[in-house]
C-alpha cells in the first residue's frame, strides 16, 4: 500500500472503519499502526477503533502552543481597547460604542482561550505587559489606526495557523474567532477612512489583500506586535 | 442534495479516482453502473454510505461554489437594479461583486485541479430583494453572514491543508464583506464574539428560496 493511500485512510475515520473490516479486526489494528509508523505517520486522533496510540504529546503540544499564541494576541487586543476606553480619548459615540464592543469581545476571546488551554491540560500564558503609550501619544486617529492594523494582523495570524491545528474542535473554535477578527478589521479600517486598501497586502484597508486574505506566520506576527509589548 | 447529484451517471463517470479512497470509488462505480442500467434504487443504505465517504473536499468546495455563484449573481444584479445607493454604496456593491466573481473562478479551478466536476451555476430568483436600498442591504447582510457560517461549519471536515487554506482565505473576505454591509446599515459589524458555524444541510435549506433550478 502506498504511503499516500495509507495516510488517506488514517485521515478519514469512516473509510478507516471499512478498512479494518476488510482486514478482519483486531489483528489488523496493530498492523495498521505499525505500517503507519513505518511511513513516518503519527496523528490518529479521531478513530473509535484505536490502534496503538501514536505519541500524542507532540500534536497536543503544538495545538497548545497555537492556542497560547492566540491568547497572547487576544490579551494584547483586549488591553488595547480597555486602555483606549479608560483614557476617555474617544469622544465620537459611534466609535466609542464600537471600541467598547470590540474590547468586550476580545475579553471573551481571552476567557475562552484560557479555558480551552486549561481543559486541554495546558498552562495559559499570562497577560503580557503592554506599551501603548507611544501610540496613544500620537493622538486618537493614530490610536484607531493602530487598532485597525492590529485587527488585520489578528485575522492574518489566525488564518496562518488554521492548517497547523490538529484537533478539529480547536480548529472550529479558531475559525469562529478568525472571522470575528476579520469583521473588526474591516470595520475599523473603514471607520478610520482607509477604504478597501490597495489589495496588495500591508495590513491597511478593509480588504487589504483583495479577494483572498493572506495568512501570516507566527514569527512575522510576533515581530509586528513587538512594538506594543513592554 | 448529494443523492440527486449522484443519480446522473455522466457526472459520476467524470469524477476521477484521484483524491478519493478506493472504497468510495467502488461505491460510486456501483451507483453509476446501476443508474446506467436503470436498476438504480439508491437504497438509503448505499446513499448514506456514499455520503459518508464522499463528503470529501470536492463536495465541500462545490457547496461553497454554489454559495459564491449565488452571491456573485446577487451583486451583479444589484449593481444594475438597486436604486438610491450612494456613490460609496455603489462602489461597495461593485467591489463585493468582483470579489465573489473571483471566488467563483478560484473554486472552479480548485475543484478541477482536484479532479472533480464543478457544480453548474443554478438559476436564481431574488424576488423583491432589489426593490429598495433597504431590502438589498438586508439581503446582502443575510447572505454574507450565511456565507461565513457555512464556511466555518464546513471547514473542519476539509482533509487537505491546501483546501483548508483556500477556504480560510475566502471566509475571511466574506466576514469583511459582512462587516462593511453592516456598517452601511448602521448595525453592529461583529455582533457576536464567536461566529456561528452552520451545517451544510441547514445552509442549503436557507438559500433554497433563491434557487429556481
Amino acid at each position: 500500500m502506498t504511503d499516500s493511500a495509507l495516510r488517506e485512510l488514517a485521515d478519514d475515520p469512516s473509510s478507516r472503519k471499512r478498512f479494518f473490516k476488510m482486514l478482519g479486526g483486531a489483528g489488523a489494528v496493530s498492523a495498521f499502526s505499525v505500517a503507519l509508523a513505518a511511513c513516518g505517520g503519527d496523528d490518529d486522533e479521531s478513530s473509535s477503533a484505536k490502534p496503538a496510540p501514536a505519541p500524542k504529546s507532540a500534536d497536543s503540544n503544538s495545538d497548545l502552543e497555537i492556542l497560547n499564541y492566540a491568547l497572547t494576541l487576544e490579551f494584547l487586543e483586549a488591553d488595547f481597547y480597555a486602555q483606549v476606553i479608560d483614557s476617555g480619548v474617544v469622544k465620537d459615540p459611534k466609535v466609542a460604542t464600537i471600541a467598547k464592543k470590540f474590547g468586550s469581545t476580545e475579553q471573551e476571546h481571552v476567557d475562552a482561550l484560557t479555558a480551552t488551554i486549561k481543559k486541554l491540560g495546558g498552562k495559559p500564558v499570562s497577560a503580557p505587559k503592554t506599551n501603548f503609550g507611544p501610540t496613544f501619544d500620537k493622538g486618537l486617529m493614530a490610536t484607531l489606526e493602530a487598532a485597525a492594523d492590529v485587527e488585520n494582523l489578528g485575522a492574518a495570524a489566525y488564518l496562518g495557523q488554521a492548517g497547523n491545528i490538529k484537533n478539529k474542535e480547536v480548529l472550529a473554535a479558531a475559525l469562529a474567532i478568525h472571522t470575528v477578527e476579520a469583521r473588526h478589521a474591516a470595520a475599523l479600517n473603514e471607520l478610520v477612512g482607509r477604504g478597501f486598501g490597495d489589495g496588495k497586502g500591508g495590513l491597511k484597508g478593509s480588504l487589504p489583500d483583495g479577494p483572498f486574505a493572506k495568512p501570516m506566520d507566527m514569527a512575522a506576527v510576533l515581530a509586528a506586535v513587538k512594538p506594543f509589548l513592554a | 442534495m448529494a443523492s440527486s447529484r449522484l443519480l446522473v451517471a455522466p457526472e459520476l463517470a467524470a469524477i476521477k479516482v484521484h483524491g478519493m479512497t478506493r472504497e468510495s470509488f467502488l461505491l460510486r462505480s456501483t451507483l453509476a453502473g446501476a443508474a446506467a442500467y436503470g436498476t438504480l434504487s439508491a437504497t438509503g443504505l448505499v446513499t448514506k454510505a456514499l455520503a459518508d465517504s464522499s463528503s470529501g473536499d470536492v463536495d465541500i468546495l462545490n457547496f461553497a461554489l454554489t454559495l459564491e455563484f449565488l452571491e456573485a449573481e446577487f451583486y451583479t444584479l444589484a449593481a444594475d437594479q438597486v436604486k438610491g445607493l450612494s456613490d460609496d454604496e455603489t462602489k461597495l456593491t461593485e467591489k463585493l461583486r468582483d470579489d465573489e466573481d473571483a471566488h467563483v473562478d478560484a473554486l472552479r479551478a480548485t475543484i478541477e485541479k482536484l479532479g472533480g466536476k464543478p457544480a453548474a451555476k443554478p438559476e436564481f430568483d431574488f424576488g423583491g430583494a432589489f426593490g429598495s436600498r433597504a431590502s438589498y442591504l438586508k439581503t446582502s447582510n443575510t447572505l454574507e453572514d450565511t456565507g461565513v457560517s457555512a464556511y466555518n461549519g464546513a471547514a473542519p471536515a476539509i482533509k487537505s491543508t491546501e483546501v483548508l487554506a483556500a477556504a480560510g482565505s475566502i471566509v475571511q473576505i466574506e466576514a469583511r464583506h459582512a462587516a462593511l454591509i453592516r456598517l452601511v446599515r448602521n448595525v453592529a459589524p461583529a455582533p457576536q464574539a464567536f461566529d456561528k458555524a452552520s451545517e451544510m444541510e441547514a445552509v442549503l435549506k436557507a438559500v433554497k428560496p433563491f434557487i429556481k433550478a
